[in-house]
């Protein structure tokens, strides 16, 4: 049968979910997996609430996840979890910043990428394949902080 | 030929199907959820690109350069086709001789709108086809599609977009490029010049071609029918086609990829096949009015739906005839003003003088919201202007004298400049004032470069930049005042007092640059990437 999963990414406009949503797409499309990744941009950059979707599998039809249709939720801050449960389906699984030393992060902006290590630990892909994602999305100054950061959120 | 598979949004996907059709100007105005096409296309190799300072401009230049018989694509979001909307009606008549196509983005839900206009009401009103891509390998293929039916009957065609075509990302498969048509004029006045003679010929022909695509669109259009159910019959179009294949799998779908002309016979002949059909599109019923016109058996449409985006839940629920009370999404935080913007000062400062602000569109829209709250309208790019006119004209003394027009620099060229001639002209009795927020940059959109900027589309410095300032004296205002509202609050609270207390028509340019262009620009400089 044609499995879709569902990744539901949320946060506020700059924190960095299209980039965490753009890696983990990286990861599913090298595995030749069918994916869709949707978002909402544009005011939501300032700093207002904002979503992104990614789906992925043999073949996604729709590029939106619905309420009450996610496997995992993912969320940049203990705050958000509230406004976002909903998309969750019965069973999924919420990936939050308390799932890590949060606080020994050395640089805040790559919550991010903590997250998807939090995110990595359920979910069938090696470390590799999330490192050559990281690399592939973001300049070269800033990979050694972020495979830092990944590999706390992983907690390893 | 796995390595040609690339994951694109369908922006990227337009933009990569423009170069493959041989374009040679891309034109535009930015707009969410339609900017990044042109920033994409100016991005390929050897593709060029520029802003208009309008989507009326844009197109005009794009009509240019398809009488010149070479290929052109004009982008805008579907408000933008509301400015745009006087010379695609006679272009529509006039036909052209390259190809042309109109990237229309259209936000349903409103992510970042002042309306869910549908822009295929557009098309039939204009006489203009249609196509409606589902997800990026369709945008990149009907973009290719379109030019080839623009050049095929000399009609300019839209492709109509949603932002959710726009910005999600899917796998895009390319095909093969063609050269671009090398420009060259042919003189053919009474093809081109719509004085009442040539134009009511010239209309005739349109719709003697319109009947034609429609016969093409019938027979070999991009409508695919998936499934052979004779129990329920899906007809969708773009994305929603997408929503209704996974909310019914075991339904027999029709995916309209050209929506104007429709299809009809073709239509007509599936809801034959099925024993209930319905029709599943967001926004305005417009499918579902041509063929309940056209006498085709479908069920009723539920009002509800009109609003806001569908999805695989929503499309179920219509599937199911379920018309109960839907439930509301927690409220997320609402965007704000960054910290740091220099919008801030002013707006705290007319809020401590007690204006009345008819706004505008851009990121200073967002001073409606608290702390601010001082906007008192906004509906539409340059509207400032014109509405905070007609108050002035009206309004008691005392009333007329607190009215202040707040417009920002992009929109300020964009549409501002009309407004000023009109102010000059017809002059209301206790002036008026406007206040430009000058921050250097299109922000809203994405920090787009615009005329007064003095940067083209890839912020490379242009020749020569248009001052607000000289334009504003040179078209008559009595009074116009430059400074920096961060650092010169005593030198602004006195201008807009002295401004409100006179009956001069006086204009304020608070010029600071919005702090994420500064920053953008210093990556440039730095000689790092920009997104
Ligand atoms: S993007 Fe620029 S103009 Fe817009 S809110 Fe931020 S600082 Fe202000």
């Amino acid at each position: 049968m044609n499995k879709v999963t569902n990744v539901k990414f949320a946060g506020l406009g700059g924190q960095g979910i299209l980039t965490c949503t753009d890696i983990l797409g990286r990861v599913v499309f090298d595995m030749g997996n069918d994916v869709k990744k949707a978002e909402v941009h544009g005011m939501s950059q300032r700093g207002g609430s904002i979503t992104s979707d990614l789906r992925f599998g043999d073949k996604v039809l729709s590029p939106m996840i619905s309420a009450g249709q996610a496997d995992f939720l993912v969320v940049m801050g203990e705050d958000l979890v509230e406004a976002n449960q909903y998309f969750l389906k019965d069973g999924g699984m919420l990936v939050k910043p308390s799932d890590f030393e949060v606080d020994q992060l050395t640089n805040k902006r790559t919550l991010n990428v903590a997250l998807l290590g939090a995110l990595s630990k359920h979910m069938p892909f090696s470390v590799e394949q999330w490192m050559d994602a990281v690399r592939a999305q973001l300049p070269e100054r800033l990979h050694e902080v972020n495979e830092a950061a990944f590999m706390l959120g992983r907690g390893e | 030929m796995s390595s040609e598979r690339k994951l694109m949004s369908g922006n990227e996907a337009v933009a990569l199907g423009t170069k493959h059709a041989g374009c040679a100007l891309g034109v535009g105005y930015p707009g969410t959820p339609s900017t990044e096409i042109l920033e994409n296309y100016a991005k390929l190799e050897d593709c060029k690109a520029q802003w208009a300072p309008n989507e009326k401009v844009a197109l005009e230049v794009g009509i240019g350069v398809a009488f010149a018989g070479t290929r052109t694509i004009i982008t805008m979001k579907h408000v933008g086709l509301n400015v745009a909307a006087d010379p695609l009606f006679t272009v529509a008549y006039t036909g052209v001789t390259g190809g042309m196509v109109l990237a229309v983005a259209d936000d349903p839900g409103m992510a970042s709108s002042q309306n869910e206009q549908d822009s295929r009401n557009y098309a039939r009103a204009a006489g203009v086809p249609l196509l409606e891509p589902a997800d990026s390998q369709e945008a990149y293929d009907m973009t290719k599609l379109a030019f080839e039916i623009s050049e095929r009957w000399g009609q300019p065609v839209i492709l109509r977009l949603s932002t959710r075509v726009c910005h999600s990302k899917t796998i895009v498969i390319p095909s093969e490029s063609k050269p671009v048509p090398q420009a060259d004029y042919v003189r053919d006045i009474s093809g081109r010049v719509m004085i009442p003679a040539y134009a009511r010929p010239a209309h005739k022909r349109m719709r003697a071609k319109l009947a034609e695509i429609e016969e093409w669109n019938n027979a070999e259009g991009p409508n695919p029918i998936i499934g052979n159910s004779t129990k329920l019959g899906i007809i969708a179009n773009g994305v929603t086609a997408l929503h209704a294949q996974e909310a019914a799998p075991d339904a027999k779908v029709m995916k309209l990829g050209m929506v104007y002309p429709l299809p009809m016979k073709a239509i007509l002949e599936f809801i034959d096949s099925v024993d209930d059909c319905i029709i599943i599109e967001e926004s305005d019923p417009f499918i579902q009015t041509e063929v309940q016109a056209a006498g085709g058996k479908v069920r009723p449409r539920l009002e509800r739906y009109r609003y806001g985006e569908l999805d695989v839940i929503r499309v179920k629920r219509i599937i199911d005839g379920d018309d109960s009370e839907e439930a509301a999404p927690p409220r997320g935080k609402p965007p704000q003003l960054c910290d740091g913007c220099p919008h801030r000062a002013s707006f705290k400062l007319l809020k401590n003088i007690g204006c009345t602000i008819t706004g505008d569109i851009g990121c200073y829209t967002l001073g409606v919201l608290p702390p601010f709250e001082t906007m008192d309208t906004c509906i539409c790019m340059g509207g400032s202007i014109g509405i905070g006119l007609g108050m002035r004209h009206v309004l008691p003394e005392e009333q007329a004298r607190k009215v202040v027009s707040v417009i920002g620099d992009g929109t300020f060229m964009h549409s501002g400049l009309t407004g000023v001639a009109d102010m000059i002209c017809n002059r209301p009795k206790y002036g008026h004032v406007i206040v430009i927020l000058d921050n250097g940059t299109t922000a809203m959109t994405g920090l787009q470069e615009h005329p007064g900027t003095g940067k083209t589309l890839d912020h490379q410095p242009a020749e020569k930049t248009v001052s607000i300032e000289a334009t504003c004296e040179a078209m008559g205002v009595d009074k116009v005042v430059v400074l920096d509202p961060s650092r010169e609050m005593e030198r602004f609270e006195q201008a807009v007092r002295d401004a409100l207390a006179s009956d001069d028509l006086t204009v304020i340019i608070a010029r600071r640059p919005c702090i994420l262009a500064v920053a953008r620009d210093a990556k440039i400089k730095r000689g790092e990437k920009v997104r």
